[in-house]
């Protein structure tokens, strides 16, 4: 409608020419990838396609052979960088929740609060409290990670990213790990996140959410992105062979 | 039979005796508590200085502290204690039994201490360093937030055996004429000419390191959760 719109906002993250071995592996052979603001990027492809190492690349938990990894404008691989403050920007969802079973969901979602960002105990609490809140587990705060179930620890997972106020969020699977009744709680509060306008990176194989709430699709085999393209082309319509017999391979498998 | 008994108890259990030289058991008492404390806090503290630097993967250091290591569980915590005491004067600096004892054991205690935490901090699984790193945290943050409190929760049975292990080596001392129990006992029993005050000198030792085990028992159950 307007001038405003015909210009594409600027990536929140940006992958460019990004490669990475394992040995004689290469796990990510030149990927182009970039996410814009409010979208939700969806991540397929077989088991070693390299979609958690992609994942794992954006925020250097692992180090990228070569390439640039652009987050909000600035390329992180640049040396000097600040790589903690970047994490403050990129939160990260892990397949097995991850959460620190000595500490409370409350003390999980604060740590970083307080001991990165500096706030007082109190100032964490409240964002930690508005942060468990978002994700339904108000009632949870006092709870251990042990005596929450999957879906609850997951969300609490979640909370954690949430509570540092990320510019975008990376989901490893999230729901891999989960019971098939405790999945839908873990994918509500995603849905949720990204009506209220997250960026999110999403590796699953929850091909009905990817339908639901996907912008994009990306197809990874063998280090590359295959094809990429709305839901709808990407699992009605496919180009390459690959994606079809890898989608197809899919649906089976989830019904 | 009756003979032998009334013999058995006049010696070990003789009550004459044994009021006579309570006193110098519980001076002996304690010395070994004071010892026993001072290296509880020595030795963990620097256990657990050690396993954190360890971590770091700084190559000469690793060496080094592996080599301390090493050399201080191979050798026998007497030897040490002997080597401390009497060679020490030669570089003129004053050594007591006390500081010798003290020290020796810190360093043997430490040396397990460290080992034990190290394989604790190998035992935190690699998820937990991910999740902390990705919210922003240091290395060092990690580590102390993070890492070493599961870590230490982990490994309090083992290092709960070997802080008693090493405490009650605190009965080596008296190689080198330090007043603790053992030192007080056997002194009192020649000068007695009855060996009751041994018995009494055991009884301290229950005194003391029972509570310790049981504390040890509690804190296990305390520290021990599910994942």
């Amino acid at each position: 409608m307007t001038s405003a719109e015909a210009v594409p906002p600027a990536p929140i993250l940006e992958l460019v020419a990004l490669h990475k071995n394992f040995g004689p592996l290469k796990v990510l052979d030149g990927i182009d990838l970039a996410v814009r603001p409010r979208e939700l990027v969806f991540v397929i492809g077989p088991s070693g396609s390299g979609k958690s190492t992609l994942l794992r690349c954006c925020n250097r938990l692992e180090e990228p052979d070569s390439g640039a990894v652009i987050v909000d404008g600035a390329d992180i691989m640049r040396p000097g960088t600040d790589l903690n403050a970047v994490r403050q920007k990129i939160g990260m969802v892990f397949q097995s929740f991850n959460l620190y079973p000595h500490m409370t969901a409350l003390g999980n979602v604060t740590l970083a609060l307080r001991k990165v960002q500096g706030l007082a105990r109190d100032a964490a609490e409240a964002r930690g409290r508005a942060a468990l809140a978002q994700v339904g587990l108000a009632d949870k705060e006092n709870s251990y990670p042990n005596a929450l179930s999957g879906g609850q620890q997951q969300r609490v997972g979640i909370a954690r990213a949430l509570a540092l106020g990320p510019k975008i969020v990376l989901f490893d699977e999230p729901t891999s790990a989960l019971d098939p009744e405790l999945v839908g709680s873990v994918l509500a509060v995603m849905r949720e996140l990204k009506a209220a306008g997250m960026t999110m990176v999403v590796v699953s194989h929850e091909l009905a959410f990817a339908r639901a709430a996907a912008d994009r699709v990306v197809f990874m085999e063998g280090g590359r992105i295959v094809e990429q393209g709305s839901p709808e082309a990407i699992f009605g319509n496919p180009r390459e062979a690959r994606t079809r017999a890898f989608v197809s391979r899919l649906s089976q498998g989830h019904g | 039979m009756d003979n032998g008994l009334e013999r058995l108890v006049f010696a070990f259990f003789n009550a004459e005796i044994a009021a006579a030289w309570a006193p110098k058991i519980l001076e002996g008492m304690w010395v070994t508590i004071l010892v026993s404390l001072a290296v509880v806090a020595t030795g963990l503290a620097l256990g657990l200085a050690l396993a954190a630097l360890r971590a770091y993967r700084i190559g000469p250091v690793d060496v080094a502290i592996v080599a301390f290591v090493d050399i201080l569980r191979a050798l026998p915590p007497l030897v040490v204690i002997i080597i401390l005491f009497f060679a020490f004067p030669y570089l003129d600096l004053p050594m007591s039994a006390f500081t010798a004892t003290w020290l020796s054991l810190s360093l043997v205690l430490a040396a397990f201490a460290e080992e034990i935490w190290w394989a604790g901090i190998l035992a935190v699984p690699r998820g937990q360093w991910e999740a902390a790193r990705s919210t922003g945290l240091g290395f060092g943050a990690t580590l102390g937030y993070v890492v070493l409190p599961q870590a230490v929760r982990m490994t309090v049975p083992p290092l709960v055996n070997r802080v008693i292990a090493v405490t009650k080596g605190t009965a080596l001392g008296s190689v080198v004429a330090l007043s603790e129990i053992v030192s007080q006992a056997s002194s009192a029993a020649s000068l007695a000419g009855n060996p009751t005050p041994l018995t009494l000198g055991a009884a301290a030792y229950l005194a003391i390191f029972v509570p310790v085990v049981v504390l040890g028992r509690w804190l296990e159950t305390r520290f021990a959760w599910k994942r």
